[in-house]
């Protein structure tokens, strides 16, 4: 027998469908028309490109470098920091200490992107330079390190740690969230068996907590990929592929070309951007499939 | 291995609330007791005291003592980490470590506080734990998948077998067959019935049959109401408790007139 269905149910289920399409063809949209914008890009020549270009590939690629670049040294500094403040808040500090720091740090997470980008070039970089003349003296032999350091303090280092300040409030918002969900009884189970809270940490809440961890560093990784105004006012931009991260020559991200470039381009320059923008659609899609890879395989599910 | 629990006038409370009161008993060794008594009346919350992880609840904390072969669990400076590592527990929902195989619950508590153990040791360990939770020929061909294929009834002897890896000298058993079926209830019935050769064995329980089935000695805990603290109302042996117990409430409740 058939219940009838009541309005109310309707209403919501056709509402949730309705929202659920407009989504997809939002989507689609965007994407449609970074492909037409683009296609004629992909094709362009030498008189079409900046200076010294003379492929669309040639010009693309040290920028998709210096998203990626950017984004991972911005996630390896924030992810330890992200996940230490979490498990701070939900597991060892006082409950009114954790409410007033969780406010802190959702109070953070606000903050627009343009104050951060003031905060770098007026504060960070200043301060950061002696900090990293005395790096290149000491550890010039890494690679990485290598000098001759800028002068500035303005440098692809600079731009991670502002990356990753914009970013540890979601990741350790999120983070801490998950790690109150840890079933009590679990971490009951390791308490019981003699652990110490690190032991009962380590078996019961981070194994709980692991594909929602994949998830939050994923989404801080996601903002990071498309930051704009933060990179685009700490780093004097060249396009290049360069590992150094102490050096006054730079790779900069898409975002940041586009924001810096769109407004003195015209004609086909501005297919070469939109096509740039094609790039970073892809590389956002790709870093989520992946991570949806990597939480699926984990039988997850949990968390978030 | 086995050791005697003696508890001295010990009060149990949640912040302000005052849950158990004044309860004084002694507990023998390669015994099984049991804990019976209405809901609320504080049974777990005392077994609780036993391993030190009343106080895990914020704001918890207990007075009097509880002595293990004579030695006060909670004078100044014994670490709860090694009262735990001695008195094992077993919970009313079985919780084995989801992510974990079923071998890496089994050697969960060993490899804790950086122990090592040698493969052989480990292998030789966790089917001694196993066989001694009488989970061995169930379990012997899988014991690399995850412990969360295994039924309700195989959890929870995957969790005995997991408390007693670590070689406690006693038991805690918190209403271990209240998620179960008749069939591994009886299971592990039996099974405590083996493990007090080795074991002092402390049981909480609803089920008046398991009462007498399992233990020898029980201990009927009440309240006078809804707010009141639990209190140790007899403590005897078993047969007594459940053929001529000498207070009105206990065979109130043994009859199963009220509660
Ligand atoms: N975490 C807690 N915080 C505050 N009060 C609690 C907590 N756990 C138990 N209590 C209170 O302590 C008293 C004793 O609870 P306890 O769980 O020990 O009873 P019990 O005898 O085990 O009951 P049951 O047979 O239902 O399991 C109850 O009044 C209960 O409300
Ligand atoms: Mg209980």
């Amino acid at each position: 027998m058939r219940s009838p269905r009541r309005l109310g149910d309707r209403l919501f289920s056709s509402g949730a469908l309705a929202a659920g399409l407009l989504i997809l063809v939002v989507l689609a949209a965007v994407a449609i028309f970074l492909v037409a914008q683009s296609l004629p890009a992909l094709t362009a020549g030498g008189t079409d490109l900046p200076a010294g270009f003379t492929s669309f590939w040639s010009y693309v690629l040290p920028l998709v470098f210096g998203t990626v670049w950017a984004a991972v040294l911005a996630l390896v500094i924030a992810v330890p920091l992200s996940l230490g403040v979490a498990l701070f808040l939900s597991h060892y500090a006082p409950r009114r200490t954790a409410r007033a720091l969780g406010a802190v740090i959702d109070l953070l997470a606000a903050v627009p992107s343009v104050v951060f980008g003031l905060w770098g070039i007026t504060v960070l970089a200043p301060f950061v330079q002696p900090f990293y003349t005395f790096l290149s003296a000491a550890f010039g032999w890494i690679p990485l390190l290598a000098g001759p350091v800028s002068g500035t303090g303005r440098t692809i280092l600079t731009v991670a740690v502002v990356l990753a300040v914009m970013i540890t409030p979601i990741i350790t918002a999120l983070t801490r969230e998950i790690f109150l969900q840890t079933p009590r009884l679990n971490e009951e189970a390791a308490l019981a068996l003699g652990a110490t809270r690190w032991e009962m940490i380590r078996i019961a809440v981070l194994p709980f907590g692991l594909p929602g961890m994949v998830s939050a560093a994923m989404l801080g990784l996601g903002r990071a990929l498309g930051e704009t105004m933060a990179v685009a006012m700490v780093l004097s931009p060249s396009v290049v592929v360069s590992f150094f991260l102490l050096r006054s020559e730079n790779p900069t991200t898409i975002a940041a070309n586009i924001a810096l470039n769109f407004p003195d381009s015209y004609g086909s320059g501005i297919n070469v951007l939109i096509a740039t923008g094609l790039a970073l659609f892809v590389l956002t899609f790709v870093v989520n499939a992946v991570a949806r890879a990597v939480v699926g395989r984990r039988g997850g599910g949990k968390g978030l | 291995m086995s050791k005697r629990i003696t508890l001295k006038d010990l009060d149990a409370y949640y912040g302000s609330f005052r849950a158990v009161e004044g309860v004084t008993l002694t507990i023998e060794p390669r015994s099984v007791t049991a804990f019976i008594g209405p809901s609320g009346c504080g049974k777990s919350t005392l077994l609780r005291t036993l391993n030190r992880m009343h106080e895990v609840v914020p704001g918890a904390r207990v007075e009097g003592e509880v002595l293990l072969d004579g030695r006060d669990l909670y004078a100044p400076g014994v670490d709860p980490v090694l009262v735990r590592r001695q008195v094992g527990m077993v919970f009313q929902r079985p919780n084995p470590f989801p992510t974990m195989t079923i071998r890496e619950n089994v050697l969960a508590g060993v490899k804790l506080n950086n122990r090592r153990i040698a493969k052989a040791d480990a292998e030789e360990l966790t089917e001694r734990s196993l066989r001694g939770a009488n989970l061995w020929n169930e379990v012997k061909d899988r014991l690399n998948l995850p412990a969360n294929g295994l039924s309700g009834g195989q959890q929870q002897r995957l969790c005995i077998a997991r408390a007693i890896a670590v070689q406690p000298e006693v038991l805690l058993m918190d209403e271990p067959c209240s998620a179960l079926d008749p069939i591994s209830t009886l299971a592990i019935e039996d099974l405590i019935e083996e493990l007090k050769q080795d074991y002092t064995i402390v049981i909480v329980t609803h089920n008046m049959q398991q009462a007498s089935r399992v233990s020898d000695r029980t201990a009927f805990f009440n309240i006078a109401g809804t707010g009141t603290p639990g209190r140790l109302i007899e403590y005897d042996d078993t047969r007594v408790m459940f053929s001529r117990p000498s207070a009105q409430a206990t065979e109130d409740y043994v009859s199963g007139r009220f509660g």
